[in-house]
């Protein structure tokens, strides 16, 4: 791995950028009575669509909006421009990490025209509270405006095919109800809130998921070796993601999947309890926390290199240890290709194998591995809580299988797995590794105390719903 | 921009603290209120709706089919403080001091503190008419475990990570 080539600069990346910026300091004051400070903002990111086909729109939107006239059309003009920025710099990051892997990359596909998509009602509910939260800003927001976005969640949580939809208003919703009133806010997530509500408008557009997700094209037949687990969550959803090394069976070149799990929850299931509620639904989890792989027949895959799982298609495998994994197979395995509207730098979670790093760790500040004169940082903080692998873990440890990322303008390695020398024997300690159970003491307490929790709140369900 | 500004990933919402449930299955701060579902210890088909408003600390508190709390005339009932304690085992007491607008002067906030300096101003007692919407908001809350899991990737859960870090 070429670790140097982490903190080189990357061509571009900053004018980009200050587009972005720019746009995103629109947002907080709100379009309703545009000042010409904001004005500015918009003719940014006007000028740095100016070369491509969204042009012609945007440029008529920007003007819309700073006479402050801005319809819903206009405001996903310039959402569009923002995530097509946002797509550029995602492309040029994921070329630098090809150069720092070496590994090789999957081919592109012409993504498949989505269909109409689901409830055409609910997504325009979506949009117009969307536009009422550009028009108030970060600033303008406060309790009835932000209520506005439950009715819509509600009524897209019982639909599957707006999971996307309703787990993204209704963390990002979350998130603003707990920052009313935006008069009195000390600091604003400028750039988060931007990527959250432009990736929330384009989410509400006829076809947005079916074309954004891959449609799924083909089927994987083969053997499936686990190299680690990542947690995403945020109060009322969870998601884990198993990443892989797929081994066609008909002999081709191994490649790098996703399968992912996920469910609405309520905010008080945390811990264990999120393996809980996911751990029936994706054998995988199992075999994860056993070290074994599994067979796949005939597993849905999307272009994107997601799995779509189903129990029926895998069975259990031999043992196979992601270390050996990474160490044997990762550095042939192809990178799959990110479907065009999902590019973000958000998205970038590529798996890699990192020794002969030395660690930085002053008292619980963040960790650095100084790998060949390079320092590159580890963000511990989103190695999830339910599990044996801590911070202290990583910081004594020596080989480790993790995601690279980017974020705020700099490469980090999140920990999947690491192994450290315990009395002069290696052992590998796995962020993924109470996915499927659990005997450690402290695991089987944290089982209890969550499965305790899921009881009280199904024995209140049961008396109190459906009255 | 600082760096938390230019974040994707900023932590905004620290995640919901452990705890057990049985006696307070639901608390939030939210509508300018601490608010909650607190269990009747006497009938387990019965819940009270507690809330105390931020600022004025108006407080109120009523069965689920809106009958008056009979604890709550004139001051803080047994419910009340049950859902300051947990509200502090949920969120931290920091946060929730914040929220009400409770400073403790002198002394780091906890449950006993919070519910000394609210009682001290001598809140009034506000309608109950905030139950059923704080009850209907616990019945949605309670529907999100009736929801299936899915394995088509929600890739927006990207901008989600886990945190370690506590309230």
């Amino acid at each position: 791995m070429r670790t140097d080539l982490l903190s080189d600069p990357v061509d571009g990346l900053d004018e980009a950028l200050a587009a972005v910026d720019a746009f995103d300091r629109v947002l907080v004051a709100g379009l309703l009575r545009p000042q010409p400070a904001q004005a500015d903002g918009l003719t940014a990111i006007t000028d740095a669509v100016a070369g491509t086909p969204l042009a012609a729109r945007v440029a008529e939107a920007a003007e819309k909006t700073a006479a402050g006239a801005a319809g819903e059309e206009h405001f996903i003009a310039l959402a569009a421009a923002r995530t097509a920025l946002m797509g550029s710099v995602h492309d040029a990051l994921v070329s630098r990490i090809g150069d720092v892997t070496g590994r090789p990359h999957a081919e592109a596909t012409a993504p498949a025209a989505g269909g109409d998509g689901p409830a055409a009602n609910v997504l325009a509910a979506a949009r117009a509270w969307l536009c009422d939260i550009a028009r108030a800003g970060w600033q303008g927001i406060d309790h009835e405006l932000v209520a506005g976005a439950a009715p819509v969640v509600s009524a897209m949580l019982p639909d599957p095919l707006l999971r996307r939809q309703a787990a993204l208003l209704d963390g990002f919703a979350a998130e603003l109800a707990a920052s009313c009133p935006g008069a009195t806010l000390e600091r604003i997530p400028v750039r988060r809130w931007a990527d959250l509500w432009s990736r929330a408008l384009l989410l509400t557009l006829p076809g947005a998921t079916g074309a954004a997700t891959g449609a799924v094209t083909s089927t994987a037949t083969g053997r499936l070796l686990p190299l680690g687990v990542d947690v995403q969550e945020h109060a009322t959803a969870v998601q884990a993601q198993v990443h892989a090394v797929f081994e066609p069976a008909d002999g081709t070149a191994p490649r790098l999947v996703r399968a992912a799990v996920s469910a609405p929850k309520p905010d008080t299931v945390v811990g264990a309890g999120l393996w809980q509620l996911l751990r029936p639904r994706m054998s995988l989890l199992a075999a994860v926390s056993e070290g074994r792989s599994m067979e796949l027949d005939a597993m849905p895959v999307t272009d994107e290199g997601d799995l779509v799982w189903d129990d029926e298609r895998a069975r259990a495998g031999e043992p196979a240890d992601p270390f050996a994994t990474a160490r044997v197979i990762l550095s042939t395995a192809a990178d799959p290709v990110t479907a065009p509207l999902d590019r973000h730098p958000v998205r970038i979670a590529v798996p890699v194998l990192v020794e002969g790093y030395a660690v930085e760790r002053e008292d619980d500040g963040p960790t650095v591995f100084a790998v060949a004169g390079h320092r590159l940082a580890v963000d511990t903080d989103r190695v999830p809580a339910a599990g044996p692998l801590t911070p202290e873990t990583v910081a004594a440890s020596g080989a480790c299988v993790g995601l690279l990322r980017w974020d705020a303008g700099a490469f980090v390695l999140q920990p999947l797995a690491v192994e450290t020398t315990v009395r002069k024997k290696t052992a590998a300690v796995h962020a993924g590794a109470w996915a499927g159970g659990t005997t450690d003491k402290t695991g089987v307490r944290a089982e209890k105390a969550a499965t305790d929790s899921v009881a009280v709140l199904r024995e209140r369900a049961g008396r109190l719903l459906r009255k | 921009m600082t760096v938390w500004e230019t974040s994707s990933v900023a932590r905004v919402v620290p995640p919901a603290r452990p705890r057990k449930l049985a006696k307070v299955p639901f608390v939030e701060l939210a509508d300018g209120r601490l608010q909650g579902v607190v269990s009747s210890g006497s009938d387990i088909g019965r819940v009270y709706v507690s809330s105390i408003a931020t600022g004025t600390y108006a407080f109120a508190c009523s069965t689920n089919n809106n009958r008056p709390c009979g604890g709550a005339r004139g001051m803080f009932c047994n419910h009340i403080r049950t859902l300051v304690a947990e509200a502090v085992l949920q969120y931290g007491a920091e946060r929730v001091a914040r929220y009400l607008k409770a400073e403790t002067p002198g002394q780091e906030p906890d449950a006993s503190a919070l519910v000394s300096v609210m009682t001290a101003t001598r809140p009034a007692q506000g309608d109950t008419s905030a139950a059923a919407p704080v009850f209907s908001r616990f019945l949605r809350h309670l529907a999100y475990l009736e929801r299936e899991p899915v394995t088509t990737p929600l890739p927006e859960m990207q901008w989600f990570p886990p945190t370690r870090a506590v309230a």
